[in-house]
Parts: structure tokens; C-alpha cells; sequence
């Protein structure tokens, strides 16, 4: 039997179906002696997965086993335990596992730790009491315990850093004791004393470092000794030394340990040996977003990566460019990427956030998507569209993108198009079906005409015709005849979607009047469905009885309109979706010839009451998808009307940085030149050495400006000093509604502020009273603490925001420190769009009140929970109420009840989505549960209390 | 984490196969399939690390080999780990399998399956690296391989 089983294993391995054997190896695990148990247990591991039905069969013998005196069988029961058994059987075994902790035996021990740390993976919230017995197992006397102890710190660790600062000495003196040789001989390798460990221990110290001087400076010492201890010599020690390095550009910076860091770094790319170039090349891409001049440094190296014949070489030099894009070198580094396309299928997108201008843009576009094609993820054409249908600012850039669009897919078109990629075909249709019209020299029969063409195409996807047709329909107004014999022709086509589809367009060439009606629903309707909500469809309810009356379309079967809808939401109309919001406040009416964009308007200016009712639905659903388009003029939607999500700044955002760009563009080597590596360099580092207000900030931030407000302050710190001197101070209340705020925020333009001249209220000395001058009616509303931004000996500046029920306000006081009498203060507000986001989370919740018994019923409503383990202020007498008062004083929570050691607390977004706090005390920790209808609102609230309470003071 | 474990030989064969996730049999089929392509078609003198294949989870994971004689060692890995260390923790691997057979050949891991895999669970245990100490693996092996002897030895006094 035991033969038999090996050979089963080895069949399966081989790929052929052994699946008839998988009972027979349960059955050896439970029976055999330990020898056939062995093989047993092994292939059940290697057969079964954690969702495998006879799982169930093997609980008890593993049981069994876990309690067995033999070392052997123990050791086999943890293995298995920890390779296959899913969540729910986990409460079965881990009583047992956990008492193997104190087994004799340092390898049970061992494996009883990796074990427990499986389980963690799996399931958090069933081994958080027993994180002391974690601490235990790292104090182990055995190394081998103590190293995979080490895999659960690292991981705890990732998740919530502040939690585990007081554990930085232990892995200091363990990380010494190593490096001192202290452990027994046979933990080296190579000579290098448990390098492993090392590696472990480096990676932690290096996450509890992180932005923490107190912390970092406890291990700066030994992080100078890996260095110089790191003697050059054999991989492992390499290994060692790109992971101290990291450390060292990870927690608070230290000049000397720094240098020799970047020395190390210097080493590795230079390095003949192809493995350390590669480290070399990573370990620079980490450090770029640190200081981007260090590139410089390497820059000749960095080119011939570039032609290196090494693929990964190749791609790792790509990343690193890709960091170090920006407004001056993009079109060269672009074209590198768009060669590297050609023969893999990756090219970051944000890199093109730096777009010198319209023209540019869309013929990268075009080639990314003509080359990439089909192998291009889903969501760049997506964000592509999104781009084109939002639009940026200012509405002529956007139509003068589009028209290019329009023109370029048109002069496309006319050639030949069998070849191109589906993707690219549904992309070019969509944005001609939208924003032909714009194009007025072009005739649109002539677009329809190009269109139908295209259908006719063998190589045509079906899942293509379907966009081209509703593409069609968008521009079909007015143009029966044509419309009519290609509907005709349709009509018996084999594919129903299409058929269906063919056959509504005809219906609705027809009548001009259903045809605005039906736009506008569908417009509706995507918007709901993109938002994933609503499947009831009740609403559509009115509209089809009176289509059914008006005996236009014949009614269809649920399941073929479900997929109908289906198909519409594969088409990817969302961009309807966003640009409701936005039609609101910036579209006008005036030239809109396309019926879809009217029906949205009119649709939007229109009273019906369903109507606002779905319009609010979509609104509040907005919420939930994802807004992957930071762009700087968006902040005001997202404060009226949902609440920024994650993932700021994510893509392609040419005309905000267009103007710079353009100014610069002069400097930029034509790149034809390209052969000459010297200049490739050039003009590859441009703007990364003197001139680094461009670097890797402001790139990440999707903004050509400095965000520090340090820069802006200084830049007007002397302006213009009267003589007089008859205030000792004088200040100015810069109060903005949001929307001013964002205008300003828009252009990016210095705005410049008069003061109210004179000044009744003289402030007094320090800001604390700063709120006093608030305006008389903002006085009464909620306030934070006013936080001094920045100072210098002329003026200082300290902002402080306002809670109204609907919006946030910003108030920002610039004060003269001097005697002297300042005139004119220029304003210049940048957003840096990622602390913008994260603060904006913090203010637009408001306190959500609710009784103990609406929040019970709310609580099992809810979808989305996140737990997590925080700080509690400890020292009071009643901790958890200090814990929850503070969180509410400083983050606008509602205390709902307290009973015993539990608490409940309730907020809910500006836009209604409530999201409840659910705190335990748990030793000294508050266990915290989180749920929320919205999927990331939980992690915010939770990353805001874990804020809150780490500022608080003890 | 390591994802995956696998060891095919010039050809592609597959000699050895151990995943840390769930694949279906046939995914696990076309990811060693896949994983063959791309590391065999690459040269002595570049690196021994590349980005993972699309069914592995593309360029999260990596894949991480050393060429030995007629046998290819892959580790595919998360980003977490370091290349280095893993491309060690190879050698390592290597090294113990040689001691437990005393000069290893790819037959003895055709003929051995389950003996390898003994020793790789004392080495890596549910995707985590358990242990690097080589002579700590080889006693662990040593000590079930004698217990097991005994084993065999006591069963004709037993009544299996």
C-alpha cells in the first residue's frame, strides 16, 4: 500500500488523475504504523487542498495524533495541520496545537509556531489570545523557535507597527547576539552566522523604524554593524546587506549610515555579477523615492542596463525610470517603454501622468493599446475612457483632447483595421459614439459609414460589435435610412445580444421621441448597474409599461434582459457614472448634440421625483466604486458628494500638467538621438539634479508644485513692508467655502489676498486663541484645534477646520509676526492629494446617533468589518471610556452605549453610510470591530483612531 | 511566502511538485508547463531570478531557480521574501539532499518522491522556511528514518 501511495503521488505529479487514491491515503494516515502514517499523511497533503470534502476524515486521526508521545507522529500531525486544514476546523485542533508550545521538544515547538502562524493567516480574531504565548515562543532558548517566532512578528508587525514598538530592544540584542556569534556553530552558513535570521530580523526592525526616531535610534548601532560585519563575499552576505540597506532608507534617516548605504548600493549595480546588478538596480529604485539625485550617480550604469540582454535587467531598469519620470523626461522614458511593450506586455501608466501635451498623449495612447492590445489589463482602457469622459478642469482642454481622440481614431479607422486588438477597436468606437459630434468638418455619415464598416469585419469580436452598435445607436439621430438597412442586416445575425440589440436600434431610429426617452433610462440604468446596485430593477418599472403601451419594444424575458444588462455593463458605459456628479456643477447644456448627453442633463435638470430618487441612489453608490482618477479638481465632488476612496492620483492626468510641461518642453532632446547614450542620460535625468522642485514628489502627488507650504510661505515672506506701523499685528482670516477653495486649488495660480486692512481684533500672542477671530457665523460650529502649519520670522500660518453638517470649512490664519504692516499676502494652495484624501475621511464623518437597539439591527445589517487590536489609554481608572472619549473628541464619534468591558460607538459619512465601532478591552488592548456598508470606510476610521490615540498623551 | 516548489529537469519533466496554494490539477499542470518555458529559455550567464508567470500570480510573485546538471530548482515566491536568501535556501536544499543520498541524481528523485518531500517539509512548512540549519535537517531526517526502521524491525512481533 505504502509503494502503491508513492506511486500514486508520483502520478499526480506527472499530471494524470490519481483522485481514486485520495480515501486510500486517509485511510493509511489513520491506520498504518508510523512508517505508512508517514506516506499517508504526506499525500494527503500533497492531494488535498482546504476545501476538500474527506478533510473531514482526517480531524480525528490528526487529533489523535496531535496528543501521541511519539515525536514523530506529532511532528506529522502539525505538518499536516498546518499545510491543508481550513478555517473551520481550525477550533478543533488548537487547543492542542497551542499546548505543543511548551512540548519538550524544541522541533515540535517549532512547527507548533508555524502552525499558529498559519492559523493566523486564516483566521485573525481565533489566535489573538494567545499573543502572549507568541512572546513566549520568541524568548524561546532554542534558535530554531525563536527564528519562526520571528514569521509571526514579521507579520503582526506589518499589519500594526505602534503596537510592537517596546519589542524593538529584543530584536536589537537578538539581531547583536547573532552578529557577535553567539549562536552555535551550525546555525552559519557560509561563515555568516544565521543569515536567515538575519534577514528576518532586518525586515522587522526595519518596519518598526519606520518614520519613528526614538525607535530608529535604538537600532542605528546595529545597523552600522551588519554593514561593516557584511563583508563582501558570498551571496548570502549580499542578501544581508540589501536588506540593511533598505533598513537604513526606511526608518528615520542617519547622514553616516546613509553614506554608507549608498556606497553599498554603488557596489551592487557596479557589480560584475549579473544577481548583485539586479539587487543593485532594486535596491536604487527603492532609494529614488527617497533621493532621487542618487540615480545620477548611477546613470551611466542605469544605461547600458537598459540595453542589457538580461529580460529582468531590462524590466527592473524600466521600473526604476518609471520613478524617476517626470514633466521633462517622460516622452524619452515613454518611448523606452513603449520599445520594451513590443516584447512583454507591461508598461505603467502613471508614468504618463506627466503627458507633455494632448497630441503626445493620445499617439502613446494609441500605440500602447495597438501593440498591448488584448494583453493590457482590463482597467487601463477603463481609465483611459474614464479620463476622456471626466474630463479635467477646464472644458476646452477636454473637448480639444477628445477632438484629437475623435480625429486620430477616425484617420485609424480609414486604414486598415483588421489588425488591431479588440480592445482598442471597442475604445475607438466608444469614444466615437461619444464625442463624434465635436468634430463638426467631420460629416457623421462619414462616421457611421466607417462604423459599419468596421461591424462587417470577419476578425470583428462579437463582444466588439456589441460596442460598435452602441456606438451606433449613440449617433444614429437623424440618419434613419442608413441605420435602418444596418439594423436589417443585423437582425439575422446568429449572436441574440446582438440581434436584440440590432433590433432596438431600429426600433428606435424610428421614433425620435421613445429615442431620448430610452437614452436617458439607460444612462440611468448603467449608472445604477456600474454601481452594482438595485438588481430589482423596480424603478424601470413605469418605463416599460408605457413602452409596452406605446407598443415599441416587445418585452423581453427576464433572463435575456438580464443579459442585456449584463452586456451593458460589460460595455464599460461607466464613465456615466462620474460624470453625473460632475454634470451637475460643470456641464452646461449649450452644446451638447449628443442625445445622450442631453437626455443626462435634461435628465439630471428634470424634477421628476423617481428621477432625483435615482440620482440620489447613484450617488450614494458612488461611494463603493473605486475612484482611481485623482485629479486635483475632483476634491470638491468628493467632499459634496462621496467621500474620496483610496488610491489617489493613480493615472493619466495630462492637462493639469500641461502648461508647466509645455514651458519646458524646449529643453527636451528630440529623441531621435536616442543612439548617443551620454545624451540618452541627459535627457533621461533631466530635472532630477539642481532643479528638484520636479522630482519624485511632486510626481507621486500628480503635481507640478511643491507641497511643502514651507516653499510658498518663504516665497512671499517678503513682501512688501509699509512704513507704518500702527498694529502689532495683523491677520487675516482666509475663510473659503470649499468650492473657492478648489477653484483656487484648480489653478494652481498664486491668489492673492488682501488683508482687511484695519483690524479690529488684535490676536493675541501664541494661536491657541486664534478661533477667537473666526468669523461670527462659524463660530458656534465644531472645530479642530488649530495646528500651526509653518512660521517664519514674518508671517506664520496655522489652519483649523470647521464641521458644518454639509461641508468642511478651512479656515487658514496667516499672521504677521513682524511690526510692520503687510499689504498684499499671496496665497498659494497646492493639494497634495493623498494627506488631502486622508484628512478629508477624517472630517467628513459626522456622529451618527442611534439607540443600542438601532444599532444592533444596523450592526447585522452591515457587510464590510475589519478587526483590529489598538492601543487603550491605561492609566486612567476607567480605560475604556477615557479610550472612547478621546476617540470622540478628536475624530467626531458617537458614544453609543458602554456596558462593561465593551463599547459601542457609531459615525456615519456626510453622505448617510453609517459605520459602526464595535470595542472590547482585551488585556491591554481594545479589541476593535469595525463594519460599515462602504468596504474602505473601516480601514480609515480605524487608521484615524489608531492616529488619534497614538497622539494621545499617556 | 513560497508558493511553490518545483524541480523539472531539462525537459521539462516534472520531478518533484509542491504548492504552498491551491491550483487546481490542471492549472498546476500548465504553471509547471509555463514555468519550464521561462526559466529554460533563459541563458547560464543572467540572473537567476524573473518574474512569475500569469498563472501564478504574475509580477507579485517571483520566480527564483538555480540550474543543477540535468535538474532546474524553482522556488516561486511573494515579494516578501529575498532573492538571495531564497536562491541560498536552494543551495541549501541542494546541499541536504546530496548528504541524505549521498551524491543526488535525479533518479534518486524519481525513486525517493517521498523521501524528498520529507526532507523539503523539514525545510519549508506550509509556505514558511522552517528550518536553514543543514545538520538540524539531516538529524530530523535521520531521526524518522531510524524510528521508522525500528518500526518496520517490531512490525513481525506486532500483530499488523
Amino acid at each position: 500500500m505504502r509503494e502503491i501511495m508513492v506511486r500514486a503521488m508520483y502520478c499526480e505529479m506527472l499530471g494524470y488523475d490519481a483522485s481514486f487514491t485520495y480515501i486510500h491515503a486517509i485511510k493509511l494516515a489513520q491506520q498504518g504504523g508510523v512508517l505508512e502514517k508517514r506516506v499517508g499523511y504526506l499525500a494527503v497533503s500533497l492531494f488535498l487542498n482546504e476545501g476538500h470534502e474527506l478533510l473531514l476524515l482526517l480531524v480525528n486521526t490528526v487529533l489523535k495524533d496531535l496528543q501521541s508521545t511519539n515525536l514523530i507522529e506529532a511532528c506529522m500531525a502539525l505538518t499536516v495541520v498546518a499545510q491543508v486544514f481550513p478555517k473551520d476546523m481550525i477550533p478543533a485542533v488548537l487547543p492542542l496545537v497551542e499546548d505543543k508550545l511548551s512540548h519538550p521538544k524544541e522541533i515540535i515547538r517549532r512547527k507548533a509556531v508555524l502552525a499558529l502562524y498559519k492559523f493566523y493567516l486564516i483566521a485573525p480574531n481565533q489566535v489573538q489570545h494567545i499573543h502572549s504565548k507568541f512572546r513566549k515562543a520568541l524568548c524561546d532558548q532554542d534558535p530554531g523557535v525563536m527564528t519562526s517566532s520571528l514569521h509571526i512578528y514579521l507579520q503582526l508587525i506589518t499589519e500594526s507597527p505602534d503596537g510592537y514598538k517596546d519589542l524593538t530592544g529584543s530584536f536589537v540584542t537578538i539581531l547583536k547576539q547573532v552578529l557577535g556569534g553567539k549562536l552555535p556553530v551550525d546555525f552559519n552558513y557560509r561563515n555568516v552566522p544565521a543569515p536567515w535570521l538575519q534577514l528576518q530580523l532586518l525586515r522587522i526592525l526595519s518596519l518598526l523604524g519606520r518614520e519613528d526616531q526614538s525607535t530608529s535610534e535604538l537600532m542605528y548601532e546595529v545597523l552600522d554593524e551588519s554593514l561593516r560585519r557584511a563583508e563582501m563575499n558570498h551571496n548570502i552576505t549580499y542578501a544581508i546587506l540589501y536588506e540593511c540597506v533598505k533598513a537604513v532608507y526606511t526608518i528615520h534617516p542617519k547622514a553616516e549610515l546613509l553614506e554608507k548605504a549608498t556606497r553599498c548600493i554603488g557596489n551592487f549595480v557596479l557589480s560584475p555579477k549579473i544577481n548583485l546588478k539586479y539587487l543593485g538596480l532594486k535596491a536604487l529604485t527603492y532609494v529614488v523615492q527617497h533621493d532621487a539625485k542618487l540615480a545620477l550617480q548611477h546613470q551611466m550604469t542605469i544605461i547600458e542596463c537598459l540595453d542589457h540582454t538580461d529580460f529582468t535587467i531590462k524590466r527592473e531598469t524600466l521600473e526604476l525610470l518609471f520613478r524617476i519620470t517626470n514633466a521633462q523626461n517622460v516622452t524619452v522614458i515613454v518611448e523606452k517603454m513603449l520599445d520594451f511593450l513590443h516584447v512583454s506586455c507591461y508598461v505603467p501608466m502613471k508614468t504618463l501622468t506627466f503627458a507633455p501635451d494632448n497630441s503626445w498623449f493620445i499617439q502613446t495612447m494609441n500605440d500602447v493599446f495597438s501593440t498591448g492590445g488584448d494583453l493590457l489589463q482590463q482597467d487601463v482602457p477603463n481609465n483611459f475612457l474614464r479620463l476622456l469622459a471626466e474630463g479635467s478642469e477646464s472644458k476646452e482642454e477636454d473637448d480639444q483632447l477628445r477632438l484629437y481622440a475623435v480625429d486620430s481614431y477616425l484617420t485609424v479607422l480609414k486604414g486598415d483595421a483588421s489588425h488591431l486588438p479588440q480592445r482598442f477597436l471597442q475604445l475607438m468606437s466608444w469614444v466615437l459614439g461619444e464625442y463624434a459630434h465635436l468634430q463638426e468638418s467631420v460629416d457623421q455619415r462619414e462616421v457611421i459609414r466607417l462604423l459599419t464598416q468596421l461591424l462587417d469585419q470577419r476578425s470583428v469580436s462579437s463582444e466588439t460589435r456589441v460596442w460598435i452598435l452602441s456606438a451606433l445607436t449613440k449617433i444614429s439621430e437623424g440618419q434613419t435610412d442608413l441605420i435602418l438597412d444596418l439594423a436589417e442586416g443585423l437582425s439575422s445575425s446568429q449572436d441574440t445580444v446582438l440581434r436584440q440589440q440590432a433590433q432596438e436600434l431600429r426600433q428606435l431610429s424610428q421614433d425620435s421621441q421613445l429615442y431620448e426617452w430610452v437614452l436617458f433610462h439607460l444612462v440611468a440604468l448603467v449608472c445604477v448597474f456600474s454601481s452594482q446596485v438595485d438588481s430589482s430593477l423596480s424603478f424601470l418599472d413605469g418605463f416599460v409599461s408605457e413602452a409596452l403601451a406605446a407598443g415599441a419594444a416587445p418585452y423581453k424575458p427576464p433572463h435575456q434582459r438580464q443579459q442585456e444588462l449584463c452586456e451593458d455593463r460589460a460595455l464599460n458605459l461607466e464613465p456615466y457614472s462620474f460624470s453625473l456628479p460632475v454634470s451637475l456643477s460643470s456641464c452646461s447644456i449649450t452644446d451638447r448634440q449628443s442625445p445622450t448627453l442631453l437626455s443626462i442633463s435634461s435628465g439630471l435638470s428634470g424634477n421628476s421625483t423617481e428621477l432625483s430618487q435615482k440620482a440620489g441612489s447613484s450617488t450614494l453608490i458612488l461611494e463603493g466604486v473605486k475612484r482611481v482618477w485623482g485629479k486635483d479638481g475632483y476634491l470638491q465632488q468628493k467632499e459634496t458628494t462621496a467621500p474620496p476612496v483610496d488610491e489617489p492620483s493613480a493615472a493619466v492626468q495630462p492637462s493639469g500638467q500641461q502648461e508647466a510641461a509645455e514651458r519646458l518642453e524646449p529643453q527636451l532632446e528630440p529623441s531621435t538621438q536616442n543612439q548617443d547614450k551620454q545624451q540618452l542620460a541627459s535627457s533621461l535625468f533631466v530635472g532630477l539634479g539642481a532643479g528638484s522642485s520636479i522630482t519624485t514628489d511632486s510626481f507621486l502627488y500628480g503635481s507640478l508644485l511643491e507641497e511643502e507650504p514651507a516653499t510658498s510661505i518663504s516665497a512671499f515672506g517678503h513682501t512688501p513692508k509699509s512704513s507704518t506701523a500702527n498694529g502689532p499685528a495683523q491677520n487675516k482670516d482666509t475663510k473659503e467655502d470649499r468650492r473657492a477653495n478648489t477653484s483656487h486649488i484648480l489653478g494652481g495660480d498664486m491668489v492673492i489676498v488682501r488683508p482687511n486692512t484695519i483690524q479690529d481684533k488684535h490676536p493675541p500672542p501664541g494661536s491657541s486663541d486664534l478661533t477667537a477671530l473666526l468669523p461670527a457665523d462659524l463660530k458656534d460650529l465644531p472645530h479642530s484645534d488649530v495646528s500651526s502649519l509653518t512660521s517664519d520670522p514674518s508671517l506664520s500660518m496655522s489652519s483649523c477646520r470647521l464641521f458644518r453638517d454639509e461641508a468642511l470649512l478651512l479656515v487658514i490664519f496667516i499672521s504677521n509676526c513682524t511690526e510692520t504692516v503687510i499689504k498684499d499676502v499671496a496665497v498659494q494652495l497646492t493639494c497634495e492629494e493623498l494627506e488631502v484624501c486622508y484628512s478629508f475621511f477624517s472630517v467628513t464623518h459626522r456622529p451618527l446617533v442611534v439607540t443600542t437597539e438601532e444599532y444592533g439591527k444596523l450592526w447585522l445589517s452591515l457587510s464590510h468589518d475589519v478587526k483590529q487590536n489598538l492601543k487603550l489609554l491605561t492609566d486612567a481608572r476607567d480605560p475604556l471610556r477615557t479610550t472612547l472619549n478621546a476617540l470622540k473628541d478628536a475624530l467626531q464619534l458617537h458614544v453609543v452605549d458602554i456596558i462593561g468591558s465593551e463599547g459601542i460607538v457609531a459615525c456615519r459619512l456626510l453622505s448617510g453610510a453609517p459605520c459602526l465601532l464595535h470595542c472590547r478591552v482585551n488585556g491591554a488592548a481594545l479589541a476593535m470591530w469595525l463594519r460599515s456598508p462602504h468596504p474602505v470606510l473601516p480601514y480609515c476610521i480605524l487608521y484615524h483612531c489608531q492616529r488619534a490615540l497614538a497622539q494621545t498623551p499617556r | 511566502m513560497i508558493k511553490a516548489i518545483l524541480i523539472f529537469n531539462n525537459h521539462g519533466k516534472p520531478r518533484l511538485s509542491k504548492f504552498y496554494e491551491h491550483y487546481t490539477e490542471d492549472t498546476e499542470q500548465q504553471i509547471i508547463r509555463e514555468t519550464f518555458h521561462l526559466v529554460s529559455k533563459r541563458d547560464e550567464n543572467i540572473c537567476n531570478f524573473l518574474e512569475g508567470g500569469l498563472l501564478i500570480g504574475g509580477s507579485d510573485n517571483k520566480l527564483i531557480y538555480r540550474h543543477y546538471a540535468t535538474l532546474y530548482f524553482v522556488f516561486c515566491v511573494d515579494s516578501s521574501e529575498s532573492e538571495l536568501g531564497i536562491l541560498d535556501l536552494i543551495q541549501v536544499f541542494v546541499e541536504t539532499l546530496d548528504k541524505c543520498f549521498e551524491n543526488v541524481c535525479e533518479l534518486d528523485l524519481i525513486f525517493h518522491v517521498d523521501k524528498v518531500h520529507n526532507i523539503l517539509a523539514e525545510m519549508v512548512m506550509g509556505g514558511m522556511v522552517l528550518e536553514t540549519n543543514m545538520s538540524e535537517i539531516i538529524t530530523q531526517v535521520e531521526a524518522q528514518g531510524k524510528m521508522e526502521k525500528s518500526e518496520v524491525r517490531a512490525a513481525p512481533f506486532g500483530l499488523v
